[in-house]
């Protein structure tokens, strides 16, 4: 179930974590918050299984994983209209495309008031490590 | 304290731990002929044998995927612990194509970070003796994205004799030098002084591929296109002196 996309985000967590822990020269994290955008669709479950298995192969010692989801959203650069992911009706195949490049929204999500292809992903682009306690 | 800094750029390293050789085309002007050289490359390297991925580095025009006549949405990279390049002829090739369909896809400079940073971290390359990458002209992200996380890198620079091209790649030749392996006058029509001066500047090789028309026909068909002037030039140059290098390594 693991063999999927989530497992190289996953691994770039741990592994980014790993290198922070040696730099800061803390033995464990308590506490590390991921924090998931809502573009990139991650499967939560998939995710957090992954973290910790990786956690584990790598031994980086973590207390517990918490994970923040965080609203996908937009402004458009030339009308300044804003606008949420949820707000648009995307084909699967589209959102299967933003999953695996989130950049990609840029190919096919145009500003809903003016047509512009120019705005900006305001939040909630992908994984991201927003915080480790020691 | 140190900041905590973006995942993907840990997991490039990884994704690249298998990579013999980083070999990029570079140019600082467009329409100089990197996307041929460096698909005409990939595809001679690895019909000499050796293990060989290429990468399109321009996420918001890219043409690779082209001149191997792949059509966008007949392929797509298989998920498997990340993302594993499909095979075009022998080669492992990764595009944004793959998921914009070829659609426009404007991107300013962040996103276009963050685009790079997200192929690089989520491909498997698997074991490769080069991979090598088409990179979009200019000096930008794409360039420094490259030059600031890929450390390990032997590049190409790519010029025709046109004086504007080569006034462009010796700018970029400053902010490379020391990962120049060598010089390539693409569509050479003459061969200046200026080109000569640039690649003795850099202690690298001058090669002179010569303009072929048939290479324009050839697009899209990887077999025909290996059957050009250009294409066997590129074999008897480039190749043959990225394989040189790595068996150099090797001893």
């Amino acid at each position: 179930m693991v063999e999927v996309h989530e497992w190289a985000l996953a691994e770039a967590v741990v592994l980014s974590l790993s290198q922070y822990l040696r730099e800061v020269g803390w033995g464990r994290a308590s506490r590390v918050i991921v924090s998931l955008g809502e573009l990139q669709a991650v499967d939560r479950e998939v995710f957090e299984f992954a973290l910790k298995e990786l956690a584990n192969l790598y031994g980086v010692e973590v207390g517990s994983f918490e994970l923040v989801e965080e609203e996908a959203s937009f402004e458009c650069r030339s009308c300044g209209f804003r606008w949420r992911l949820r707000d648009l009706d995307l084909p699967d195949e589209v959102r299967e495309s933003i999953h695996f490049l989130p950049e990609a929204a840029y190919a096919y999500i145009r500003c809903p008031r003016c047509g512009s292809a120019d705005f900006v992903l305001v939040s909630g682009r992908g994984v991201k490590l927003e915080g480790v306690e020691p | 304290m140190s900041a905590l800094r973006d995942p993907r750029l840990v997991a490039v390293g990884e994704r690249l731990r298998e990579v013999r050789a980083v070999v990029p085309f570079l140019s600082s002007k467009g329409g100089v002929g990197k996307t041929l050289v460096s698909v005409a490359t990939a595809l001679a390297l690895r019909k000499r044998g050796a293990r060989v991925g290429l990468l399109d580095l321009d996420v918001t025009n890219p043409t690779v995927h082209v001149v191997l006549g792949i059509r966008p949405g007949s392929v797509a990279p298989r998920e498997e612990y990340g993302v594993v390049p499909p095979e075009v002829s022998g080669v492992r090739v990764m595009s944004s194509v793959f998921y914009t369909l070829g659609r426009p896809s404007p991107l300013r400079g962040e996103s276009i970070s963050s685009a790079i940073r997200e192929l690089l971290s989520i491909t498997r390359w698997g074991p490769l003796d080069v991979l090598v990458v088409d990179t979009p002209p200019g000096m930008s992200d794409e360039l420094l994205e490259l030059l600031t996380y890929i450390r390990r890198f032997s590049s190409f620079l790519v010029t025709t004799p046109s004086r504007l091209s080569l006034e462009s790649t010796a700018r970029l030749a400053e902010l490379v030098a020391g990962r120049v392996i060598g010089v390539v006058l693409n569509m050479a029509w003459e061969v200046p002084e200026e080109a000569v001066r640039l690649a003795d500047r850099l202690s690298a090789p001058l090669y002179v591929i010569p303009y072929d028309s048939s290479v324009e026909v050839s697009l899209g068909n990887p077999e025909k296109l290996a059957e050009t002037r250009f294409a066997k030039a590129v074999d008897a140059y480039v190749a043959e002196h990225v394989l040189k290098l790595l068996s150099a390594a090797q001893t």
